[in-house]
């Protein structure tokens, strides 16, 4: 792999581990499998790219689809909590109105950001190719996301979030309103993923209507994947997972891909992806298994 | 303290399936009297707990608390006048966080939550003071999952837990049926313990007669729904599980108990 192939690899690595914190908030705190992600995503690309060019701040686009991805959490979370939609069918109905919202906003199934300026025109003047700047630009956003859930998760509101996942019941013996706690964690989460589409439309230089199909795979692969690298002991160390699970799948992909010898094609790329979900699964399970056996056949 | 006004509850209402599981309870408790509830299955009790806790809203009648009307309140609403720790160790306490975060959970039991850290030095210096008193070892172990916990030692800190912020009312139900008779005891004493430094005013629902009239002040018997007897003060003092089985019987006009096994136990 070549030095810019690994870096690229890096860039999407550390844009979906902002998919990923968003994904393990709902499906590992909350326990609500949230399929919105994959209307989010390009929700968040549309709208900033949509702002971008027409001229507003790329700062304020960016943050105004972090904004529109909190926006379509609260609908799939209020659906669920208050209407009582089965939240996988709620968060389906969500992901299936994005579709038409997005073309709406965008007017077209494809906005180019060629020659605009965005969140990573000032990265130009860093003195180095794009290739190392972008990468290096979203590693501090990533961090900053990070040092945020982190501290989120471990304070009061945040504890109270793991609980209404945990054991709902319990929680609101504890006084914890559920509700309100889900419709709070499933908005964050679709934010950071309004997020992560945003910076990838910036960075790809286009938003498109189909750059959302699958993102919920590839954000689940993160957290599975990096669970099965580092065991989520605590908070800190299930965020690492998830920056760590991410990049790591990205280079798999990239190695897989460019591997001429196994003779995949871009092409491949939603197999190898349900491929290598289905094996970060099961990983766990076949470790545990290989290990007692080898332990019962020592004592033998 | 507490007062239940002619509380009906209903389930599936105008189903095949309709069950009334409580008929018409009115009842008033007074401040600081613990009351064991008894009941064969299906009687209502739980039905009783869950309304008071608002997990189950009743079909009509008022509830009130001190002078509040909690009617309309959601579990969470009450959770700042009312605790509970449940049957099923494992409902009382998230097995994914740690002792000291459970802990944490029911010590902003009804206080306004800020963004500060959940755990900090001096409410973790609490959480081990009061894990020391039940002599488990269990304040060397705050940062153990809830999940590594026995049953018993779950329940221990459920009732712990539920001491944790100045409740008026503590909900208890069938706490012990889960626990080997050992631990069972334990629990009991902890129970009293706790209701006794807090000044609590108690609900116990049980399924032993012999435990319903060796703690608490007051106990009441549910029958498809309604009380059937109650009992406190000196009347209650000299009552064995036989006067109780015949109270009952005399109470019921006749219709005999039709399972005494689940009394007696």
């Amino acid at each position: 792999m070549s030095t810019i192939a690994a870096l690229g690899a890096l860039e999407s690595g550390l844009v979906f581990a902002l998919v990923a914190f968003g994904v393990f908030m709902t499906f590992r705190i909350l326990e609500f499998p949230d399929l919105t992600v994959d209307g989010s995503f390009p929700l968040g690309a549309a709208v900033s790219a949509i702002m971008i060019v027409s001229g507003v701040n790329p700062w304020l686009a960016t943050i105004a689809a972090f904004g529109a991805g909190m926006m379509a959490g609260v609908v799939t979370a209020w659906m669920n909590t208050k209407l009582g939609i089965l939240n996988l069918l709620a968060s389906i109905l969500t992901m299936i109105a994005l579709y038409s919202i997005n073309l709406r906003i965008m007017g077209k199934p494809n906005v180019a950001l060629l020659g605009e300026t965005t969140v990573l025109t000032p990265t130009e003047s860093w003195g180095m190719p794009y290739y190392w700047a972008t990468p290096l630009a979203f590693s501090v956003v990533v961090l900053i996301m990070f040092f945020f859930l982190l501290k989120f998760l471990n304070s009061q509101p945040g504890l109270a979030m793991r609980a209404t996942g945990a054991n709902a019941r319990m929680a609101r013996a504890q006084g914890i309103n559920t509700d309100r706690m889900i419709i709070l964690g499933v908005a964050v989460s679709n934010g950071l993923v309004g997020l992560a589409g945003s910076l990838f439309a910036q960075s790809q230089g286009s938003a498109d209507i189909t750059m959302g199909v699958g993102v919920i795979v590839i954000g689940l692969a993160s957290v599975i994947g990096g669970e099965a690298i580092i065991t989520p002991k605590t908070m800190f160390l299930a965020l690492v997972a998830c920056v760590v699970g991410s990049i790591l799948y990205r280079f798999a992909i990239a190695l897989a891909l460019n591997a001429d010898f196994i003779g995949l094609k871009a092409q491949d790329l939603n197999l190898v992806t349900a491929v290598l979900v289905a094996f970060a699964i099961v990983a766990p399970k076949l470790k545990a298994n290989l290990s007692a056996r080898f332990s019962s056949s020592k004592k033998q | 303290m507490i007062s239940l006004d002619n509380i009906h509850v209903t389930f599936g209402e105008g189903t095949p399936l309709e069950t009334r599981a409580v008929r018409g309870i009115s009842l008033d408790i007074q401040e600081g009297e613990f009351v064991t509830v008894i009941g064969s299955n299906g009687s209502g009790k739980s039905t009783l707990l869950n309304t008071l806790s608002g997990e189950t809203l009743p079909t009509s009648g008022k509830i009130q608390v001190g002078d509040q009307d909690v009617t309309k309140w959601s579990t969470a609403e009450r959770a700042k006048l009312i605790a509970r720790v449940f049957q099923d160790p494992l409902a009382g306490s998230c097995e994914n966080l740690s002792i000291e975060e459970n802990m944490a959970l029911a010590w902003y039991r009804g206080k306004p939550k800020g963004f500060g850290s959940a755990l900090n030095s001096s409410n973790r210096e609490i959480f081990k003071k009061q894990l020391s008193r039940l002599g488990l070892g269990l304040e060397n172990r705050l940062k153990d999952k809830m999940g590594l916990l026995s049953g018993g030692q779950r329940q221990a800190i459920s009732l712990l837990m539920s001491s944790l912020q100045p409740a008026k009312i503590l909900l208890l139900d069938e706490h012990t049926a889960a626990l080997d008779p050992k631990t069972a005891a334990f629990v009991i004493d902890l129970t009293c313990q706790i209701i006794e430094e807090n000044k609590l005013t108690s609900l116990m629902v049980t399924h032993s007669m012999q435990q319903a009239l060796e703690v608490g002040t007051r106990t009441i018997m549910l029958h498809e729904g309604k009380i059937v007897f109650d009992v406190k003060g000196d009347e209650r003092k000299g009552l064995t599980v036989v006067d109780l089985l015949d109270l009952f019987k005399k109470n019921q006009q006749g219709e005999e108990l039709s399972d005494d096994s689940l009394l007696l136990g």
